[in-house]
């Protein structure tokens, strides 16, 4: 059995960071990821991003990731990609699918940063093909240069219906519109924005209530909706068109953790069952941490720091940093969480984040 | 369907041109893309047909989680054609239901 | 009161007038200024950091909105690409003829060519009518976010923030 002193569960930003940050300081890392390529979400997200300088703001996701990744390999962190890892038991060993053969693996520290899996809502037809998840379109159109469809509708205005309906449109589509339930757009109203002026409506306060066409999608009518979110009769809408994409939220991969009976929380305003942690990234089960969007949905940004957060605990209990450098450093990492975490979209997420925090504490 | 120069991106980077075969056509794609890539570019969009109700269905996820886009590939069943990289010659096939060793009984 | 930014995706003319980034009217017909169409509380700030005038403020905390100092600043046009919102605009109403010139941000190909006619369009994707490129710039610095500039009668200046080619 090959053995290791960490091992991150994902290439995306909160494992890349983990990783980088443990390396730095002299632990020997290893990083296995589905994907047959690193980054997990950055690669597909071709926008400017948000935040301070630190946050690699107007940076595009990509860049981003390109970054993460020369950083690692100067660092010898190892990546093995195209490496699921099923199952982690006691005494961290895990069994990973390395295309096509099956491994153990035991590390003295394991970090899950899985990342999310798409939500998904039931309307009559919804199974139809050309209805797909909104990170279906941006891998389809980013990744591998082909048009989901022509023309569509983005279900969903938060952040990622309204980035995936702008790259749609970069990517030569037509957006016939966005819709929502929620009686306000849920992302930034400057991403929003973007697409309204390009011509692209939105309707507020409606939901797609059934997908029409015989072999795949040609048409879907959308209803608004009343306070408890019931469509109103009557006010339906049809737009032809031959594809529509789910923007419904994402939820935390948890089933590695759910495995190890990891103490968990519903937290609605983090995408759902979150892992309970420290302020070090550590779960209920000592030796496992967890980052990113696996700890509850935020962005890449906060992704990063968390990683970063949770490399440095690891590398502070294995001895490599002592207690002063490391509450120094992870102080650091906090004051360049603070802005991330406030305003009307941040707050509700730091103060859910204390939330867990206060559960671990007990 | 195809974008051939992309704002952001520029030009994608891609393997040889080779020639595949779907359903008894001949088609063209490149190789390494996913084989769904290669379809979707040829106007495909159903890639099977459910066991018990016979629904059609495509690609959903596009990153191998959902298996909707599964399909019979040089003969074997249930391939999820979202992440299996196109080869030269590769013979693709709708599936339905569970494939071909189930329909034959 | 109109529907905001928050139900339609654009700014109504209330929010407009009202936005701690729009320069006055006596300032536009002075020369280009920058107009910051940014109303909410996100956390961002590379507009303020890449000002070399110091025309835009957000302080510390990053989610504060930006606020534009008009008088300071010169219509350099360094913030508009690095704003990820592409929130920033520049608008130069100094013109002694019925023409302004509005620069925007533009991420699509193909690009226009200079003197071109293309459609305008306002913040919400309405056609305002045919307006002329004056310029395009795109350089490596921009990171793949050109700027057009074109020129629309005067009273188009501060709705147009859009075009579409005609080809
Ligand atoms: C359309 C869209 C736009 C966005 N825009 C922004 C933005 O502008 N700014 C911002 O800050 N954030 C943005 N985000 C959010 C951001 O992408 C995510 O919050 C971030 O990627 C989370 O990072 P992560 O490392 O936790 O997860 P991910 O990036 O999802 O990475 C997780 C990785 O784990 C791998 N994995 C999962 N399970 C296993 C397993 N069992 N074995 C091996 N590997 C596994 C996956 O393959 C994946 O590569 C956006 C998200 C989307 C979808
Ligand atoms: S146009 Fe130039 S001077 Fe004016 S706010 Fe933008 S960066 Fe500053
Ligand atoms: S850079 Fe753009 S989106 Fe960010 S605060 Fe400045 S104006 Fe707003
Ligand atoms: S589309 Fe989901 S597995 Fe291929």
């Amino acid at each position: 059995m090959r053995r290791c002193e960490m091992i991150s569960v994902g290439a995306g930003p909160a494992g890349l960071a983990a990783a980088t940050e443990a390396a730095r300081n002299g632990v020997e890392v290893l990083v296995f990821d589905e994907n047959d390529r690193p980054g997990g979400q950055l690669f597909k997200q071709i926008h400017k991003f948000f935040g301070s300088e630190e946050h690699h703001a107007k940076e595009r996701g990509f860049d981003i990731g390109y970054g993460f990744l020369e950083e690692a390999e100067k660092l010898g962190v190892e990546v093995s990609l195209s490496s699921v890892v099923m199952g982690i038991y006691e005494n961290r060993t895990m069994n990973v699918l390395i295309r096509d053969r099956i491994e153990q693996v035991r590390a003295e520290k394991i970090l899950v940063a899985t990342g999310a899996s798409e939500n998904m809502i039931p309307f009559p037809g919804w199974t139809l093909p050309g209805i797909i998840g909104a990170g279906a379109a941006q891998t389809i159109a980013n990744i591998h240069g082909i048009k989901p469809g022509e023309n569509l509708l983005m279900v969903g205005s938060g952040n990622v219906g309204l980035v995936v309906a702008y790259q749609m449109l970069q990517a030569g589509c037509q957006v016939s519109a966005i819709i929502d339930a929620a009686p306000r757009i849920g992302g930034y109203e400057v991403h929003a924005a973007k697409v309204a002026r390009y011509g692209v409506p939105f309707f507020m306060s409606h939901t797609i209530t059934e997908a029409g066409g015989e072999k795949w999608i040609e048409s879907a009518t959308i209803s608004q909706v009343d306070k408890e979110w019931k469509p109103i009769p009557g006010t339906e809408k049809k737009f032809e068109l031959d594809t529509v994409c789910i923007a419904v939220g994402l939820n935390p991969m948890t089933q590695l953790l759910d495995m190890l009976s990891c103490k968990m929380v519903p937290v609605p305003s983090l995408g759902g069952r979150v892992p309970a942690h420290d302020l070090g990234q550590e779960t209920s089960i000592p030796g496992i941490y967890v980052a990113g969007d696996s700890s509850g949905i935020e962005e890449a940004s906060t992704a990063i720091i968390e990683g970063r957060i949770a490399g440095l605990a690891i590398a502070h209990s294995l001895g490599y940093i002592d207690d002063s450098s490391f509450l120094e450093q992870r102080d650091r990492q906090f004051k360049s969480m603070v802005g991330l975490r406030s305003g009307s979209h941040g707050e509700a997420r730091k103060i859910a984040k204390e939330y867990i925090n206060a559960v671990m504490k007990g | 369907m195809r974008i051939d120069d992309h704002p952001i991106l520029g030009t994608f980077e891609k393997g040889q041109k080779v020639s595949f075969v779907f359903d008894d056509k001949a088609m063209e794609g490149f190789e390494g893309e996913p084989i769904a890539v290669a379809l979707r570019s040829n106007g495909v969009k159903i890639h099977r047909y459910t066991m018990r109700r016979n629904q059609p269905r495509g690609i959903f996820c596009a990153i191998g989680r959902c298996t909707d886009c599964i399909m019979v590939v040089d003969g074997t069943p249930n391939v999820r054609t979202c992440v299996e990289p196109l080869q030269k010659g590769s013979v693709i096939q709708t599936q339905v239901g569970a494939g071909p060793e189930v329909t034959r009984k | 009161m109109s529907k905001g930014m928050s139900e339609t995706g654009y700014l109504s003319d209330e929010e407009l007038d009202n936005g701690p980034g729009i320069p006055s009217e006596g300032r536009r017909r002075r020369g280009p200024v920058a107009v910051l169409e940014c109303i909410q509380d996100i956390p961002c700030n590379p507009c303020e950091a890449s000002c070399p005038e110091g025309a835009i403020q957000v302080g510390e905390d990053i989610t504060n909105l930006p606020h534009l100092l008009e008088e300071k600043c010169i219509g350099c046009q360094s913030c508009l690409p690095v704003c990820p919102g592409q929130a920033i605009f520049l608008v130069d109403e100094s013109s002694t003829e019925d023409v302004s010139r509005v620069t925007m941000p533009y991420e699509f190909l193909p690009l226009p060519e200079k003197e071109e006619t293309v459609i305008a369009l306002d913040r919400a994707g309405q056609e305002l009518g045919d307006t002329t490129v004056i310029r395009v710039r795109k350089t490596d610095k921009m990171d793949h976010t050109a700027l057009v500039t074109i020129e629309v009668p005067k009273e188009w200046s501060m709705r147009t923030r859009a075009f579409k080619l005609k080809r």
